[in-house]
């Protein structure tokens, strides 16, 4: 009982015959074979498993394979390649880099994800505004703090590029 | 501080992170081999329960499975849990990988089931059909080593795993000359790891080789291999473990668990990659818990604050069975129980109590948060009672500089420290007196602040030998390649902590070189040396030194080399900027590539040196270390809602020399938000029926970035001297100082009311009911 699917993932199209119950975080992991998005919780609570999905994070784990169809997807692998950076680093990835944002990593393509879309909606945001839009991103190392600060990296770095 | 002057002591950033931050690196999950199939463990719902029967026969059949196992089928076959720990007249809580006449915990798995498709299995598992008669659930501990309780293993009459003293001074001369005693009951709860990575297995077996290779999450590569080369009759050089990334343990992944074993059998029954990721209700239910401690503490003091002495009746609730250190982590409680006071005499009895709950085992500070908390709020208790300034009363107890090292009655000796001065700066950026004016103006206008102090110190760097079930030095091996690239191989066994980076400043400083010229490798029992593992802060400190050891054994060789041919002595040789030269003249030099080529070309080595740029160095530590800290919380509570907010949270620690001070702050921050979620929100918590009802992340609240505020941080250092880089460690001071100032806090905006002490975690709803009952005056002077 497949169902065939079509999606662009990082801007590259892939079409496949799916068991409808495919999630789609398996889907992407096993499926198209980018393991950069994690299973946390597989209840939506945890957010590791966050990716972009016609211009909106979404919990992956929560979210059918079949639902996605037609969809643009991005995920962590695609980061670097779409943002007008020649290929380099997100302006979070940056961040995230320079402010020691992650330890182990687990959560950190979610926690970047999330960080991303909130850049894109408020490009400035204080430091409770971050914090209240990375609730739904769970990270057990690093205390939140240097990650609030890799976003206000990314905030500043997004402005001073945009103002050259 | 003096600026460093080599690449120790900077913030570089991490090595790690290009990989993490664009999802390119590979954690157990990630990884893939051809043919690989899946497994899925079938799990008691009962707490205790005799099991009648296990029929796999229909799952067996089921589409795309392979190989379905009992409790029966690997009995004898598939060794039990160990347990490294020794207590005298233990008595014996052995977990069997499977269980086989009785289940003791919910989660406990009785059938494995491997096949082709992950979602084929996981609709296998739902055919097994296990007939169960349930039993009454041990749940209490106080309850379970009372007389008449059921017992879990009927070969006993009782549930007591065993009982341990530990006493040191004259107890009953301090009780005896006291001006008071103060009594408390203070409840360290059940915790739940929460490693974001859950945990997972990947074995593969090539019987022609007869080599089993097996990619495991956890924090002890080595140990495990020894282990599963036990528990499966394997000879251990045949056994090969690797850790990729590892996606956080906190403890919960220093272990050696059923899944491990079993999956790594299905392999070499099947001749296939086995593969078995656990989800995150099984890491609720069957990766170990943490703390679960119940504390009877009296104090015997002088009305001017000064502690004579201190006894503490623990009952520990152990769980089911034994893990590998289950027994030994409330023992630790003991060790360092008069905390960073001059106690002269202590005593502690504890009660092991054996429950129908998943065990409990290291969780981040593993029995020394347990001892901190017990001290720091008898410390906040004795100040309640005398009516000081809890500031004072600490100051009153400290034993000074001068006297390090300086030994405890519980049979420890501290390294290094200055407690007072630490803690004069935490009051002096805290504006500690202004905090307290604050507090009195806003008492006045009904408002509920508090303020929260700790002063700690902890037991690091796990640790010398004698004191460690499994050996406590630590291993590496240094290898300059023929190119000039150094490797260092570590026994440690990073999983976020950031030794790639650490490590590699302290090979850059010692030959010269930079730190992009140094890799570390870790987490690989075939490339590295036999090693310990990363736990009990003791990667720095214990596999740092390793690695610095040999870093500087293959630094005097090449030394010796190079002096050869410049006719230079080696002692006078300098190695810096990729260089060797003679100190104070760098003219006279060559190149680090050219010494590192000419020990490999073995043209011209000096008599009796031998070829190769190779050592390894096995580093036992004389002692433990003794990291130390004073932190400053402030807390308001919602008068109507019992709602705390956390208001300014200062930590100056002591961590000793620092490699990279970005990593420690980093471990500092996670520690305190850890501990933060043990005081306000984290619970595990079994019903009667012993069914985990915080089963999952719905249930079971771990700290969210708004839940703090920001944290301002500052350090002192004070070098241990018990290792040659003088570090003390990080991984536990957060976690292990932030409990006691945040529940002090709480309890200091409620002391004018009358509270003296709240159980943990202080939820909302129990400082209500406090509230309610205590202070009617207080929330109707809020509205």
């Amino acid at each position: 009982m497949a169902v065939e699917i079509q999606v662009r993932v990082n801007g590259k199209a892939y079409q496949h015959s799916v068991e409808p119950r495919l999630l789609l975080v398996h889907y992407l992991r096993d499926v198209v074979g980018l393991t950069g998005t994690h299973v946390g919780c597989e209840t939506s609570l945890c957010g590791a498993c966050t990716v972009v999905m016609d211009g909106k994070t979404v919990k992956s784990c929560t979210v059918l394979a079949v639902q996605a169809s037609g969809s643009e997807l991005t995920t962590i692998e695609g980061l670097a390649a779409q943002n007008g950076n020649g290929g380099g680093l997100h302006p979070v990835q940056e961040g995230f880099w320079e402010k020691h944002g992650l330890q182990c990593g687990y959560c950190t393509p979610g926690m970047i994800l999330s960080s991303v879309q909130l850049l894109k909606d408020n490009p400035n945001p204080s430091e409770a505004e971050i914090r209240h839009a990375l609730a739904g991103n769970l990270c057990r190392c690093t205390g939140y703090q240097h990650i609030v600060e890799a976003v206000q990296y990314a905030s500043k770095k997004t402005k001073a590029r945009k103002t050259r | 501080m003096a600026a460093p002057t080599g690449y120790i002591g900077r913030p570089l950033k991490r090595k790690e992170d290009p990989r993490l931050i664009q999802g390119i690196g590979h954690y157990v999950d990630d990884l893939r081999l051809p043919e690989m199939h899946h497994v899925v463990f079938v799990r008691s719902p009962h707490a205790h329960a005799r099991i009648r029967s296990v029929d796999v026969s229909k799952a067996r059949s089921a589409p795309g499975v392979v190989l379905a196992l009992t409790g029966k089928d690997v009995k004898g076959v598939v060794g039990p849990i160990p347990c490294a720990a020794v207590i005298p007249d233990m008595k014996q809580a052995t977990r069997p990988v499977l269980a086989v006449d009785k289940v003791r915990f919910v989660g406990e798995a009785v059938a494995m089931i491997v096949g082709t498709d992950r979602y084929a299995v996981r609709d296998a598992a739902d055919l097994v059909e296990v007939e169960y008669d349930p039993l009454t659930a041990v749940v209490n501990p106080e309850k379970a080593i009372a007389n008449g309780s059921p017992v879990l293993f009927e070969q006993y009459k009782d549930n007591i795993a065993y009982r341990w003293e530990l006493e040191g001074g004259d107890l009953k001369k301090a009780f005896a000359e006291a001006d008071k005693i103060v009594k408390e009951r203070l409840i360290n709860q059940r915790l739940i790891p929460v490693a974001m990575e859950p945990r997972g297995v990947l074995a593969n077996y090539q019987p022609g080789e007869k080599q089993l290779t097996v990619w495991s999450s956890t924090q002890i590569p080595h140990l495990l291999r020894t282990q599963i080369a036990a528990m499966l009759g394997a000879p251990e050089h045949s056994v090969h473990v690797i850790t990729p990334e590892v996606g956080g343990g906190f403890g919960s992944k220093l272990n050696v668990y059923p899944e491990e074993a079993l999956v790594a059998y299905a392999a070499m029954q099947l001749g296939k990659p086995v593969k078995w990721i656990e989800t995150r209700r099984e890491n609720f239910q069957t990766t170990i818990h943490g703390r679960d401690q119940i504390d009877d503490i009296e104090v015997a003091v002088k009305k001017d604050g000064t502690i004579l002495g201190l006894r503490v009746k623990v009952i520990a609730d152990l769980g089911a069975y034994y893990q590998l250190l289950t027994p030994l982590i409330p023992t630790l409680t003991g060790l360092m129980m008069c905390g960073c006071y001059k106690i002269p005499a202590a005593r502690m009895e504890i009660i092991g109590a054996l429950t129908n709950k998943m065990s409990t085992d290291a969780y981040r500070g593993a029995g020394r948060p347990e001892a901190t908390y017990l001290i720091e709020r008898a410390l906040d208790l004795v100040a309640a009672e005398l009516q000081l300034d809890p500031a004072a009363v600490r100051r009153k107890n400290f034993p000074q500089p001068s006297e390090f090292p300086y030994a405890t009655p519980t049979g420890v000796i501290y390294d290094s420290a200055d407690y007072q001065t630490c803690l004069d700066i935490a009051l002096k950026k805290s504006d500690y007196k202004k905090l307290r004016q604050e507090q009195a103006a806003a008492r006045k206008q009904g408002r509920l602040m508090g303020i929260g102090l700790s002063t700690y110190v902890e037991i690091c760097a796990m640790g010398p030998s004698s004191a460690m079930p499994a050996g406590g030095w630590e291993s590496a091996t240094v290898r300059v390649e023929p190119t000039g690239m150094v490797n260092i191989f570590t026994g440690s066994s990073p999983h976020g902590q950031g030794q790639e980076t650490s490590f590699a400043q302290i090979g850059a400083d010692v030959l010269g070189v930079e730190p992009d010229d140094v890799l570390v490798t870790h987490g690989d029992t075939t490339a590295v040396p036999y090693g310990i593992g990363t736990f009990g802060s003791r990667a720095t400190a214990v596999g740092g030194t390793a690695a610095y050891k040999a870093l500087v054994k293959v630094r005097d060789k090449l030394a010796q080399i190079a002096g050869f041919l410049m006719k230079e002595e080696p002692e006078k040789l300098v190695f810096a900027g990729k260089k060797i030269f003679v100190k104070g003249n760098t003219k006279k030099s060559m190149t680090f590539g050219e010494a590192v080529g000419a020990a490999y070309s073995a043209k011209s080595l000096p008599p009796g040196v031998e070829p190769g740029v190779e050592a390894t160095t096995f580093f036992e530590p004389t002692n433990f270390t003794f990291p130390f800290g004073a932190h400053v919380c402030v807390v308001e509570i919602d008068p109507e809602t019992g709602d705390v907010k956390l208001k300014k949270y200062l930590a100056v620690d002591d961590c000793g020399n620092v490699i990279n001070p970005l990593l420690v702050d980093g471990q500092v921050h996670g520690g305190i938000v850890q501990s933060v979620g043990q005081v306000l929100f984290e619970e595990a918590v079994y019903d009667e029926q012993g069914q985990l009802i915080t089963g999952e992340l719905m249930d079971y609240a771990i700290p969210r970035a708004a839940d703090m505020p920001w944290m301002e941080t500052d350090r002192t250092v004070t070098p241990s001297p018990v290792n040659p880089l003088g570090v003390k460690g990080v991984g536990e001071a957060g976690t292990i100082g932030a409990a006691p100032a945040l529940c002090n806090a709480v309890v200091d905006a409620l002391s004018h009311l009358g509270v003296r002490n709240i159980d943990l975690p202080v939820k909302r709803e129990r400082i209500w009911r406090l509230l309610q009952k205590s202070a009617p005056t207080a929330s109707r002077r809020a509205r």
